[in-house]
């Protein structure tokens, strides 16, 4: 307790510092949402402590800290697919969208909010609520480190906070989901390690013999995306009152890098860590145990040995070495079997409780999540091939790929565990309207559908475009008529992307409803109500 | 054998390092090669670091987040190189702290727009992209031509450049504002100076048509001129066994 109230004090009065010394006014700007944030951070910790609040009950489960992470996880859910349904509008009416006066609302800003909001606000919260409810459960144990968790919650939204108004701003360094800069990136570190402590703690604590399998995902999420993040973003600042910094890496070697840690940002963020959430949600949901346990073990070190090397494909026929994009391929393709291991293992847990896709919305959505995953990762391999990559990169092809996995995988089972979460946080029976989730599922898989099929078409279209030739051997198209050949699949596209948002409405809704039903005296939710899953791991 | 696998399940430590030892290899593998195998980047003649006035007018398509639409890597293919010059070396973005490859054509790749619009086009096609391209989806840039570039920092930022392995000399460190001032006015007396410094294949003008001050839209425009220009290729053998890759 002493030691937070030093760490909030010394960080107010060094933002303090910092924002009166700088003549960077971005920076400055920045170094007030730190002082604002530290001194609100000491403000609820007094508070806190003069209400005793902070009392622990080393015999209860920590839920509150899990009830905040569901109620971010909607709240930069519907923020962040605002922000693309807006951006894909700019790309369909662009004389409606745009607004001279406003540079800070062009689509080169929103574009990193979008993708940052829904990977780390809207996947990160998913991802830290579920883990804390998952490692809690399956180790029969307390949350570790007393207000640690609400360090970790409060840290990553402060993270959010400062990376959303910062691209807004016009503060990015520019690589790809890894846009925040040094100060953001260091605040994100200590953030990080904060949660890897407690995670830890918590399994360390653990009254079963055995650490769950969802863990092992979330394990491998946590320590690798460290990792990821800390190589990645070594950069050195102009100065320490600057908010712009230099990457270490130039050209060739830094452009691996990124692709090196945006690949694994796909297969360690948005994959292992939801596999893990899977793994937990999806058993409990259709109370059968785990298909097969060999197979989690094999395709839990295999995903994570592959996915590593895949990086590359990115980076087809540029200038880096041909035998780095060979391997990169080589390892994609051998991918698509742990990636469907995932699937089939997640698949047949529903032996013998198919029947619930029928009356369970909730099963429904994260079968389709299955589904969706099992697509997108044979959709990767293929376009990790070089012939086929020749024709997709750069090209809407790849948007559409990346948007089947993020809304049908990362929404969708997401949803799923959000759904069956919020009775168990806020002691219900069930959802408030069994209805509403039916309407959510089919706006939403339909808004999928239309995404990813104007993507494709567009995608394949601009691609074959560019390079069409005529019979004199001139080439056929300027680069403009291919833009303007997309615009009704741009329209097809944000309408599916509207459709997809409104779903989460929908969904925002039943839960608030949810939460202000009458509630009954739930079952105790103390220690001893052990999961059955453990077991059936 | 799936017994052995207890192991890892009922210590954390083990299953932690097994974690980390089954992540590590492929990046060791894949990326440490690139920072020492000589023949990753090619022997090129022409490549200089940016100017001040480029450096800054970088940073404002950084800032602005061009790379989301616009790559800067031309592939050897053969209607790229017929719509967008030589394909791309790994040279030319040998000073590219961070690279701008790009992974998205919205709009045409700029590895080599340098010289291809006139700086008037530009300046209207930042300004309104549907004055001059009536089909573009471009956001419109015209607050730029309204900002003063605040290049205070322009001198720290050559020296961070330095220090994360870009060659600027200590004279062109020392002289950094004076030389960003010098490439936006045509007149100015300082001109010779920044030529020795930099080369002569370096564009000294009033990019945006506005004498009296230094705007974004005068760096920006700087920038965009220069892209892909620098390497010369007359003397480039894309044969020689060195620079098959």
């Amino acid at each position: 307790m002493v030691l937070l109230y030093i760490f909030t004090g010394v960080g107010a009065f060094a933002a303090l510092l910092a924002a009166a010394f700088t003549k960077d006014p971005l920076f400055q700007f920045h170094s007030y949402i730190f002082l604002v944030a530290f001194v609100l951070g000491a403000g609820v910790m007094t508070a806190g402590v003069a209400y005793g609040k902070f009392r622990s009950e080393p015999t209860r489960y920590a839920d509150g800290v899990i009830r905040a992470g569901v109620i971010a996880t909607m709240f930069w859910a519907v923020v962040a697919m605002l922000v693309g349904v807006v951006i894909a509008a700019q790309l369909s009416w662009p004389t409606i969208f745009y607004f001279p006066e406003a540079g800070w609302l062009n689509f080169g800003r929103l574009r990193p909010l979008h993708t940052s909001g829904v990977i780390f606000a809207f996947g990160g919260n998913a991802l830290i609520a579920t883990s804390f409810w998952v490692v809690q459960r399956t180790c029969r144990a307390r949350l570790a480190g007393g207000v640690a968790p609400w360090f970790v919650f409060w840290g990553y939204q402060l993270f959010i906070v400062l990376a959303a108004t910062g691209y807004l701003a016009g503060i990015t360094q520019s690589k790809e989901y890894a846009e925040p800069e040094w100060y953001v990136d260091l605040w994100l570190t200590v953030v990080w390690v904060a949660y890897l402590l407690v995670f830890l703690g918590t399994i360390w604590k653990r009254k079963e013999p055995h650490i769950y399998v969802a863990n092992w995902f979330y394990l491998a999420f946590i320590i690798t995306v460290a990792i990821l993040h800390l190589v990645n973003n070594m950069a050195l600042p102009v100065s320490l009152l600057h908010h712009r910094s230099y990457s270490l890496y130039s050209g060739v070697q830094d452009a691996l890098v990124q692709w090196w840690y945006g690949h694994n940002a796909v297969g360690f963020f948005l994959t292992a860590g939801f596999l893990g959430m899977m793994y937990y949600f999806v058993p409990k949901r259709a109370e059968r145990p785990v298909y097969s346990y060999r197979l989690s073990i094999v395709h839990f070190w295999s995903l994570i040995f592959i996915y590593i090397w895949a990086g590359p494909h990115h980076l087809h026929y540029t200038a880096l070495p041909q035998w780095t994009q060979t391997l990169g391929a080589t390892f994609s393709i051998m991918l698509w079997m742990p990636s469907w291991g995932g699937m089939i293992n997640g698949l047949m847990t529903l032996s013998g409780a198919w029947d619930k896709l029928r009356t369970d919305p909730v099963i429904r959505m994260m079968v389709v999540a299955l589904a969706f995953y099992g697509m997108s990762t044979f959709e990767g391999p293929l376009m990790s091939l070089r012939e086929v990559n020749a024709l997709s990169h750069y090209t809407d092809w790849t948007i559409g790929h990346v948007h089947s996995g993020a809304l049908g995988w990362v929404g969708f089972i997401s949803f799923g565990a959000v759904y069956c979460m919020v009775p168990w946080l806020w002691k219900k029976d069930r959802i408030f309207s069994n209805t509403l989730i039916e309407w959510h599922f089919w706006i939403a898989t339909t808004g999928i559908l239309l995404y990813i099929a104007a993507m494709w078409v567009s995608g394949i279209m601009e691609g074959l475009m560019w390079r069409e030739y005529t019979p004199q051997g001139f080439l056929a198209n300027s680069f403009v008529e291919t833009v303007a050949a997309k615009h009704v699949e741009n329209i097809i596209r944000t309408i599916g992307g509207l459709m997809y948002l409104s779903g989460a409405v929908i969904m925002s809704y039943n839960l608030w409803r949810t939460v202000r039903m009458p509630g009954h005296e739930a079952q105790p939710q103390g220690l001893a109500s052990l999961p059955a899953l453990a077991a059936a791991a | 054998m799936w017994t052995k696998h207890a192991k890892f399940e009922r210590h954390s430590l083990w299953m932690i390092i097994g974690i980390v030892i089954v992540v590590s290899i492929g990046g060791l593998v894949e990326i440490s090669p690139l920072f020492y195998l000589e023949s990753t980047v090619e022997e090129v003649e022409g490549m200089r670091p940016y100017t001040p006035l480029e450096l800054e007018g970088r940073d404002i398509y950084i800032r602005e987040g061009c790379y989301t639409c616009h790559s800067q890597m031309i592939r050897p293919l053969r209607d790229e190189v017929e719509r967008y010059g030589h394909y791309s070396l790994a040279a030319e973005s040998m000073y590219d702290h961070p690279f701008q490859w790009g992974s998205k054509r919205t709009g045409p790749d700029l590895a080599r727009v340098g010289g291809k619009y006139s700086d008037s086009w530009h300046k209207d096609h930042l300004t309104d992209p549907r004055s001059v391209v009536p089909e573009s989806v471009m956001p419109p840039y015209a607050f730029l031509r309204d900002k003063d570039l605040d290049y205070r920092e322009v001198q720290a930022k050559l020296s961070a450049m330095t220090k994360v392995g870009v060659p600027y000399t200590q004279d062109q460190i020392d002289h950094a504002t004076d030389d960003l001032e010098a490439q936006a006015d045509p007149f100015d007396s300082r001109a010779t100076a920044l030529k020795k410094r930099y080369g002569a294949k370096l564009a000294q003008r009033d990019f945006d048509g506005d004498p009296d001050r230094v705007t974004e839209m005068d760096a920006l425009i700087a920038y965009l001129q220069m892209l892909g220009g620098l390497v010369d290729f007359r003397t480039y053998r894309a044969e020689a066994p060195e620079n098959q890759r």
